[in-house]
C-alpha cells in the first residue's frame, strides 16, 4: 500500500524579527514528531530545498511594508489551502507600524545615508489587510504550546481551541497578586488577550500588551484607571503604542489620547 | 570573451532575507554583492521620543534570535548615558542569562543551520534520518539554553524581565541550584558537540582577518571590555562610532560598517573572540580546545562551528559558576536617577554573532533623541563579500550549481542575522 500522501507546510516571511518562525524550532521535544507529520516544501531559515505550492498549510510572519510583498502575500495566499499568521506582526503590524503614525520619508532619512536606496510603503499592515486569513496567532513572540495546538487542529481539520479572553484570568488561574490593585503598577492585563501564561505579573510588572487586545476590552476603562494611578496621557499613549499598535482597539485608544493632548 | 553571472535569490538557513550577486567577467571576479531586502523597519527612527526605559524590550524586537543581546547593549547605553554603576549580583545575573542565549543560538546554528552544509544535507530534518543522535543532541543542548533565559527573563524569546538597571524580579538561591543538574547534563552535551565539529572535513582556506572584539582583564567577555582587535586597536567600548563608521550600498536596506580611515572590512563573532581572549576561556573550553588540536587563532572561517562550540562549553561552565556563587540581590535592580539635562552613552555587548553596539542621547525628563543601533552581520558585511570574492576567485572551475552551494556556505560560516542587519540577502552570479 503507497504511503499517504503528507500535508504540505510552507513557513513565509514578511517584515519581522525570525522569532515566530524560530519557535517552531524552538519545540525541542517536538520538531521532529512535526516534520513527520508534515512535508516541509518551503521554510526557507530552516531549509535550503524548496518545493513547489500548493500547499496544505501556510504559517505567514511578518508585515507588509513594500510594494513586493503586498504582492507576495496575494501569491501565496493563491497556493494555501489554509493561512494562518504567526505573532502581532502578522496579526497587526508589529512594532515597524510605529511608522503609520509619522512620517516614512523623515524615517528613511533619520536611519539611511542614502535614503532613495530603500523602498518602503508609508505603512506596516497586518496579512489580513491583504488578504483572507484562516486564524491568527497572536503574541511577540507567539506562544509554542498555542503554535502546536494549531498546527494540530489543521491537521485534524478543526478549529484551534484557544482562548480569547484577558491576561487577567491567566493571573488568576496562576495565583499572580494583581500588580495594579496591590502594588498601583500600570498594566494592560485587563485589555489584552491571553496566552502568554500571564508572564509579566509573576515577574512583579505590568503586562505591556504583546498579545493584543482581548475579544471585548474596555480600554476607555482602563486608560481611567491609569490616568488615577498617575499616568500622564502621553505615557498611556506610548503604552498602547508598542507591538499591537495598529491593532484596532489599541489604535483607537491611543488616537483618542492624541486627540485629548491637541485639544484646547 | 566569457561573462558568467550567479546567483542565489534566497539564502537558505540563515536569518532574514537576503541574496548574493555574484558578476565574473573572463575568469577574473568582477564584483560581489551581499544584497539584504529584508524590509527595513526603522528602530532608530521610532525609538525617538520613547522614553529609555522602553530601549531593551522595544530593541529585543530587532531580532527574534539574540533578543538577549539587544537588551544588554541597550541597558548597558542606558546606564552609561546615566551615570549609572550596577555590578554585583546583578551583573552577574546578567552574564547569566546572556549565558542561555548563547546555549541556544550556538547549538541551533551548528546542528540545524550549519552542519548540513559540512554532511550534504539541505536542512537538519533529513539530516537527522541519517544522523539522528546527532540532531537530538542539538536540540536537547539548545533546549538547555531557551530553559535558562526562561527560567531568568521569563520567556526564550524577548524575556520581559531586564529593566535599565537590573531585573525585575531576581532569581531566588533554590531556583537556580535545580537548574543545576540541566547544566551538568548540558556540560556533557557541549563537550560531545566540540568533538563532533571537530571531526568535519574542512576546506583548506586562511583569510587574513582584522579580528574584532571585546576583552576584559579577567574573563571571556559578554557586556564589558575595551574594544580590541588583531592590528592593535584598543579603545573604550563606547568610542565605538570614532573607529568605525557606516556606508549605504545601493544594492542593500542595511548599512555596511568599515574601519574610519582605512574602509576596510574586520570580523566580528565566534572567531575574533576566541583569537583575542583565549587566554580567558575556562578550564574545561581550554583543555577540550587544545585535546582536539584547534590552533590559538583560527583564520579557517568554516572552523568557525568548532570555536562555537568550545564558546557553547565555555557558556555552561559560567552559568554553573555564577549558580554556585550566587546570593540573590535585594533590592533586584538599581533605581535609575532622574534625567535632568541632555546626556548620551554607547555600549557594545557580544551577541553569539559578534558585537552589537548602541548609542542613545536622552532629553532631560528621560525621553530618546537619537538612537544608533550596529548589529554584528552589518559589521560583518563587507567581509563576509571579501571572503566570497576569494572563494570565487578559486572555484571558477566549478559549475554553477556547485559554486552557489559553495558561496551559501560560505556565507553561513558567519551564521548571519539578516533580520538584525536591516538597519541582509539575494545570490546571483554573474559571468562575463
Amino acid at each position: 500500500m503507497p504511503e499517504a500522501r503528507k500535508p504540505r507546510l510552507g513557513v513565509f516571511k514578511f517584515a519581522s524579527c525570525d522569532g515566530c518562525q524560530l519557535s517552531i524550532l524552538d519545540c525541542e521535544d517536538e520538531l521532529l514528531a512535526v516534520t513527520g507529520a508534515v512535508d516541509i516544501a518551503d521554510f526557507r531559515e530552516a531549509s535550503s530545498r524548496v518545493l513547489e505550492g500548493p500547499y496544505d498549510l501556510s504559517l505567514v510572519e511578518g508585515s507588509v511594508t513594500t510594494a513586493h510583498d503586498a504582492q507576495r502575500i496575494k501569491e501565496i495566499r493563491a497556493q494555501s489551502k489554509a493561512l494562518v499568521t504567526i505573532g502581532a506582526c502578522a496579526t497587526a503590524g508589529g512594532i515597524q507600524a510605529l511608522k503609520n503614525f509619522a512620517d516614512v520619508d523623515e524615517y528613511r532619512r533619520v536611519v539611511y545615508a542614502r535614503p532613495e536606496y530603500v523602498e518602503s510603503l508609508a505603512t506596516s499592515t497586518a496579512i489580513a489587510d491583504h488578504v483572507p486569513v484562516d486564524f491568527e496567532l497572536r503574541g511577540c513572540p507567539i506562544s509554542k504550546f498555542q503554535l502546536l495546538e494549531a498546527l494540530s487542529a489543521f491537521l485534524q481539520g478543526r478549529a484551534p481551541n484557544l482562548p480569547n479572553e484577558s491576561v487577567c484570568i491567566e493571573c488568576k488561574r496562576r495565583g499572580t497578586v494583581c500588580v495594579m490593585v496591590s502594588h498601583g503598577t500600570p498594566c494592560l492585563g485587563p485589555v489584552t488577550q491571553a496566552g502568554c501564561g500571564a508572564i509579566c505579573p509573576a515577574f512583579n510588572r505590568g503586562c505591556y500588551g504583546c498579545f493584543g487586545p482581548q475579544g471585548t476590552p474596555n480600554t476607555n476603562s482602563l486608560v481611567a484607571e491609569l490616568k488615577t494611578l498617575g499616568l500622564e496621557s502621553p505615557a498611556i499613549m506610548r503604552l498602547l503604542r508598542t507591538f499591537n499598535a495598529n491593532a484596532p482597539a489599541f489604535k483607537a485608544a491611543s488616537e483618542a489620547l492624541a486627540a485629548e493632548a491637541k485639544a484646547p | 570573451m566569457t561573462e558568467r553571472t550567479i546567483g542565489i535569490d534566497y539564502i537558505a538557513r540563515v536569518e532574514g532575507e537576503g541574496a548574493l550577486k555574484v558578476r565574473i567577467q573572463d575568469n577574473r571576479v568582477e564584483d560581489v554583492q551581499l544584497r539584504i531586502f529584508e524590509p527595513p523597519r526603522f528602530f532608530e527612527a521610532f525609538l525617538r521620543g520613547r522614553s529609555y526605559t522602553e530601549a531593551p524590550d522595544i530593541t529585543a524586537r530587532i531580532c527574534g534570535i539574540c533578543p538577549v543581546a539587544y537588551q544588554m547593549s541597550s541597558v548597558h547605553a542606558m546606564e552609561r548615558a546615566l551615570g549609572m554603576k550596577v555590578g554585583g549580583q546583578i551583573r552577574e545575573l546578567r552574564r547569566l542569562l546572556y549565558c542561555g542565549e548563547w546555549i541556544e543560538s550556538h547549538p541551533l546554528h551548528i546542528f540545524l543551520l550549519h552542519a548540513p552544509d559540512f554532511l550534504g544535507y539541505p536542512d537538519a530534518i533529513h539530516m537527522a534520518k541519517d544522523y539522528p543522535d546527532v540532531v537530538k543532541l542539538g536540540l536537547a543542548l539548545k533546549k538547555v539554553g531557551n530553559a535558562l533565559m526562561t527560567l531568568l527573563g521569563g520567556r526564550e524569546i524577548h524575556p520581559i524581565n531586564v529593566r535599565v538597571g537590573g531585573f525585575y524580579r531576581a532569581p531566588t538561591v533554590s531556583e537556580l541550584n535545580a537548574f543545576r543538574p540541566q547544566l551538568e547534563a548540558a556540560l556533557k552535551m557541549a563537550e560531545q558537540t566540540v568533538h563532533f565539529t571537530a571531526d568535519l572535513d574542512f576546506p583548506s582556506v586562511e583569510e587574513d582577518y582584522e579580528f574584532v572584539s571585546l576583552r576584559h582583564e579577567r574573563e571571556y567577555p559578554l557586556c564589558e571590555g575595551d574594544l580590541v582587535s588583531s592590528r592593535g586597536l584598543k579603545v573604550p567600548q563606547d568610542h565605538w562610532e570614532e573607529v568605525f563608521e557606516e556606508i549605504h550600498a545601493p544594492y542593500a536596506n542595511a548599512l555596511q560598517s568599515v574601519r574610519k580611515g582605512t574602509g576596510t572590512s574586520y570580523h566580528v563573532g565566534p572567531l575574533a573572540r576566541y583569537a583575542l581572549n583565549r587566554d580567558h576561556l575556562s578550564p574545561r573550553a581550554d583543555k577540550l580546545a587544545r585535546d582536539v588540536g584547534l590552533e590559538n587563532v583560527v583564520r579557517n572561517p568554516y572552523r568557525s562551528i568548532i570555536v562555537r562550540a568550545v564558546e557553547t562549553v565555555y557558556a555552561v561552565e559560567e552559568a554553573l559558576r555564577i549558580i554556585d556563587q550566587y546570593k540573590r540581590p535585594d533590592p533586584s535592580w538599581v533605581e535609575p536617577p532622574p534625567v535632568t539635562q541632555v546626556c548620551s552613552g554607547g555600549a557594545v555587548t557580544e551577541a553569539p554573532r559578534g558585537i552589537l553596539y548602541h548609542g542613545y542621547r536622552l532629553a532631560p525628563g528621560g525621553l530618546i533623541e537619537h538612537a544608533r543601533i550596529v548589529a554584528p552581520t552589518s559589521q560583518n558585511q563587507k567581509r563576509i563579500e571579501d571572503d566570497v570574492r576569494h572563494l570565487v576567485e578559486k572555484s571558477l572551475a566549478l559549475d554553477d550549481a556547485a559554486l552557489t552551494d559553495a558561496c551559501e556556505h560560505a556565507i553561513r560560516n558567519y551564521d548571519p542575522c539578516i533580520s538584525c542587519a536591516t538597519h541582509f540577502l539575494k545570490l546571483d552570479i554573474e559571468r562575463r
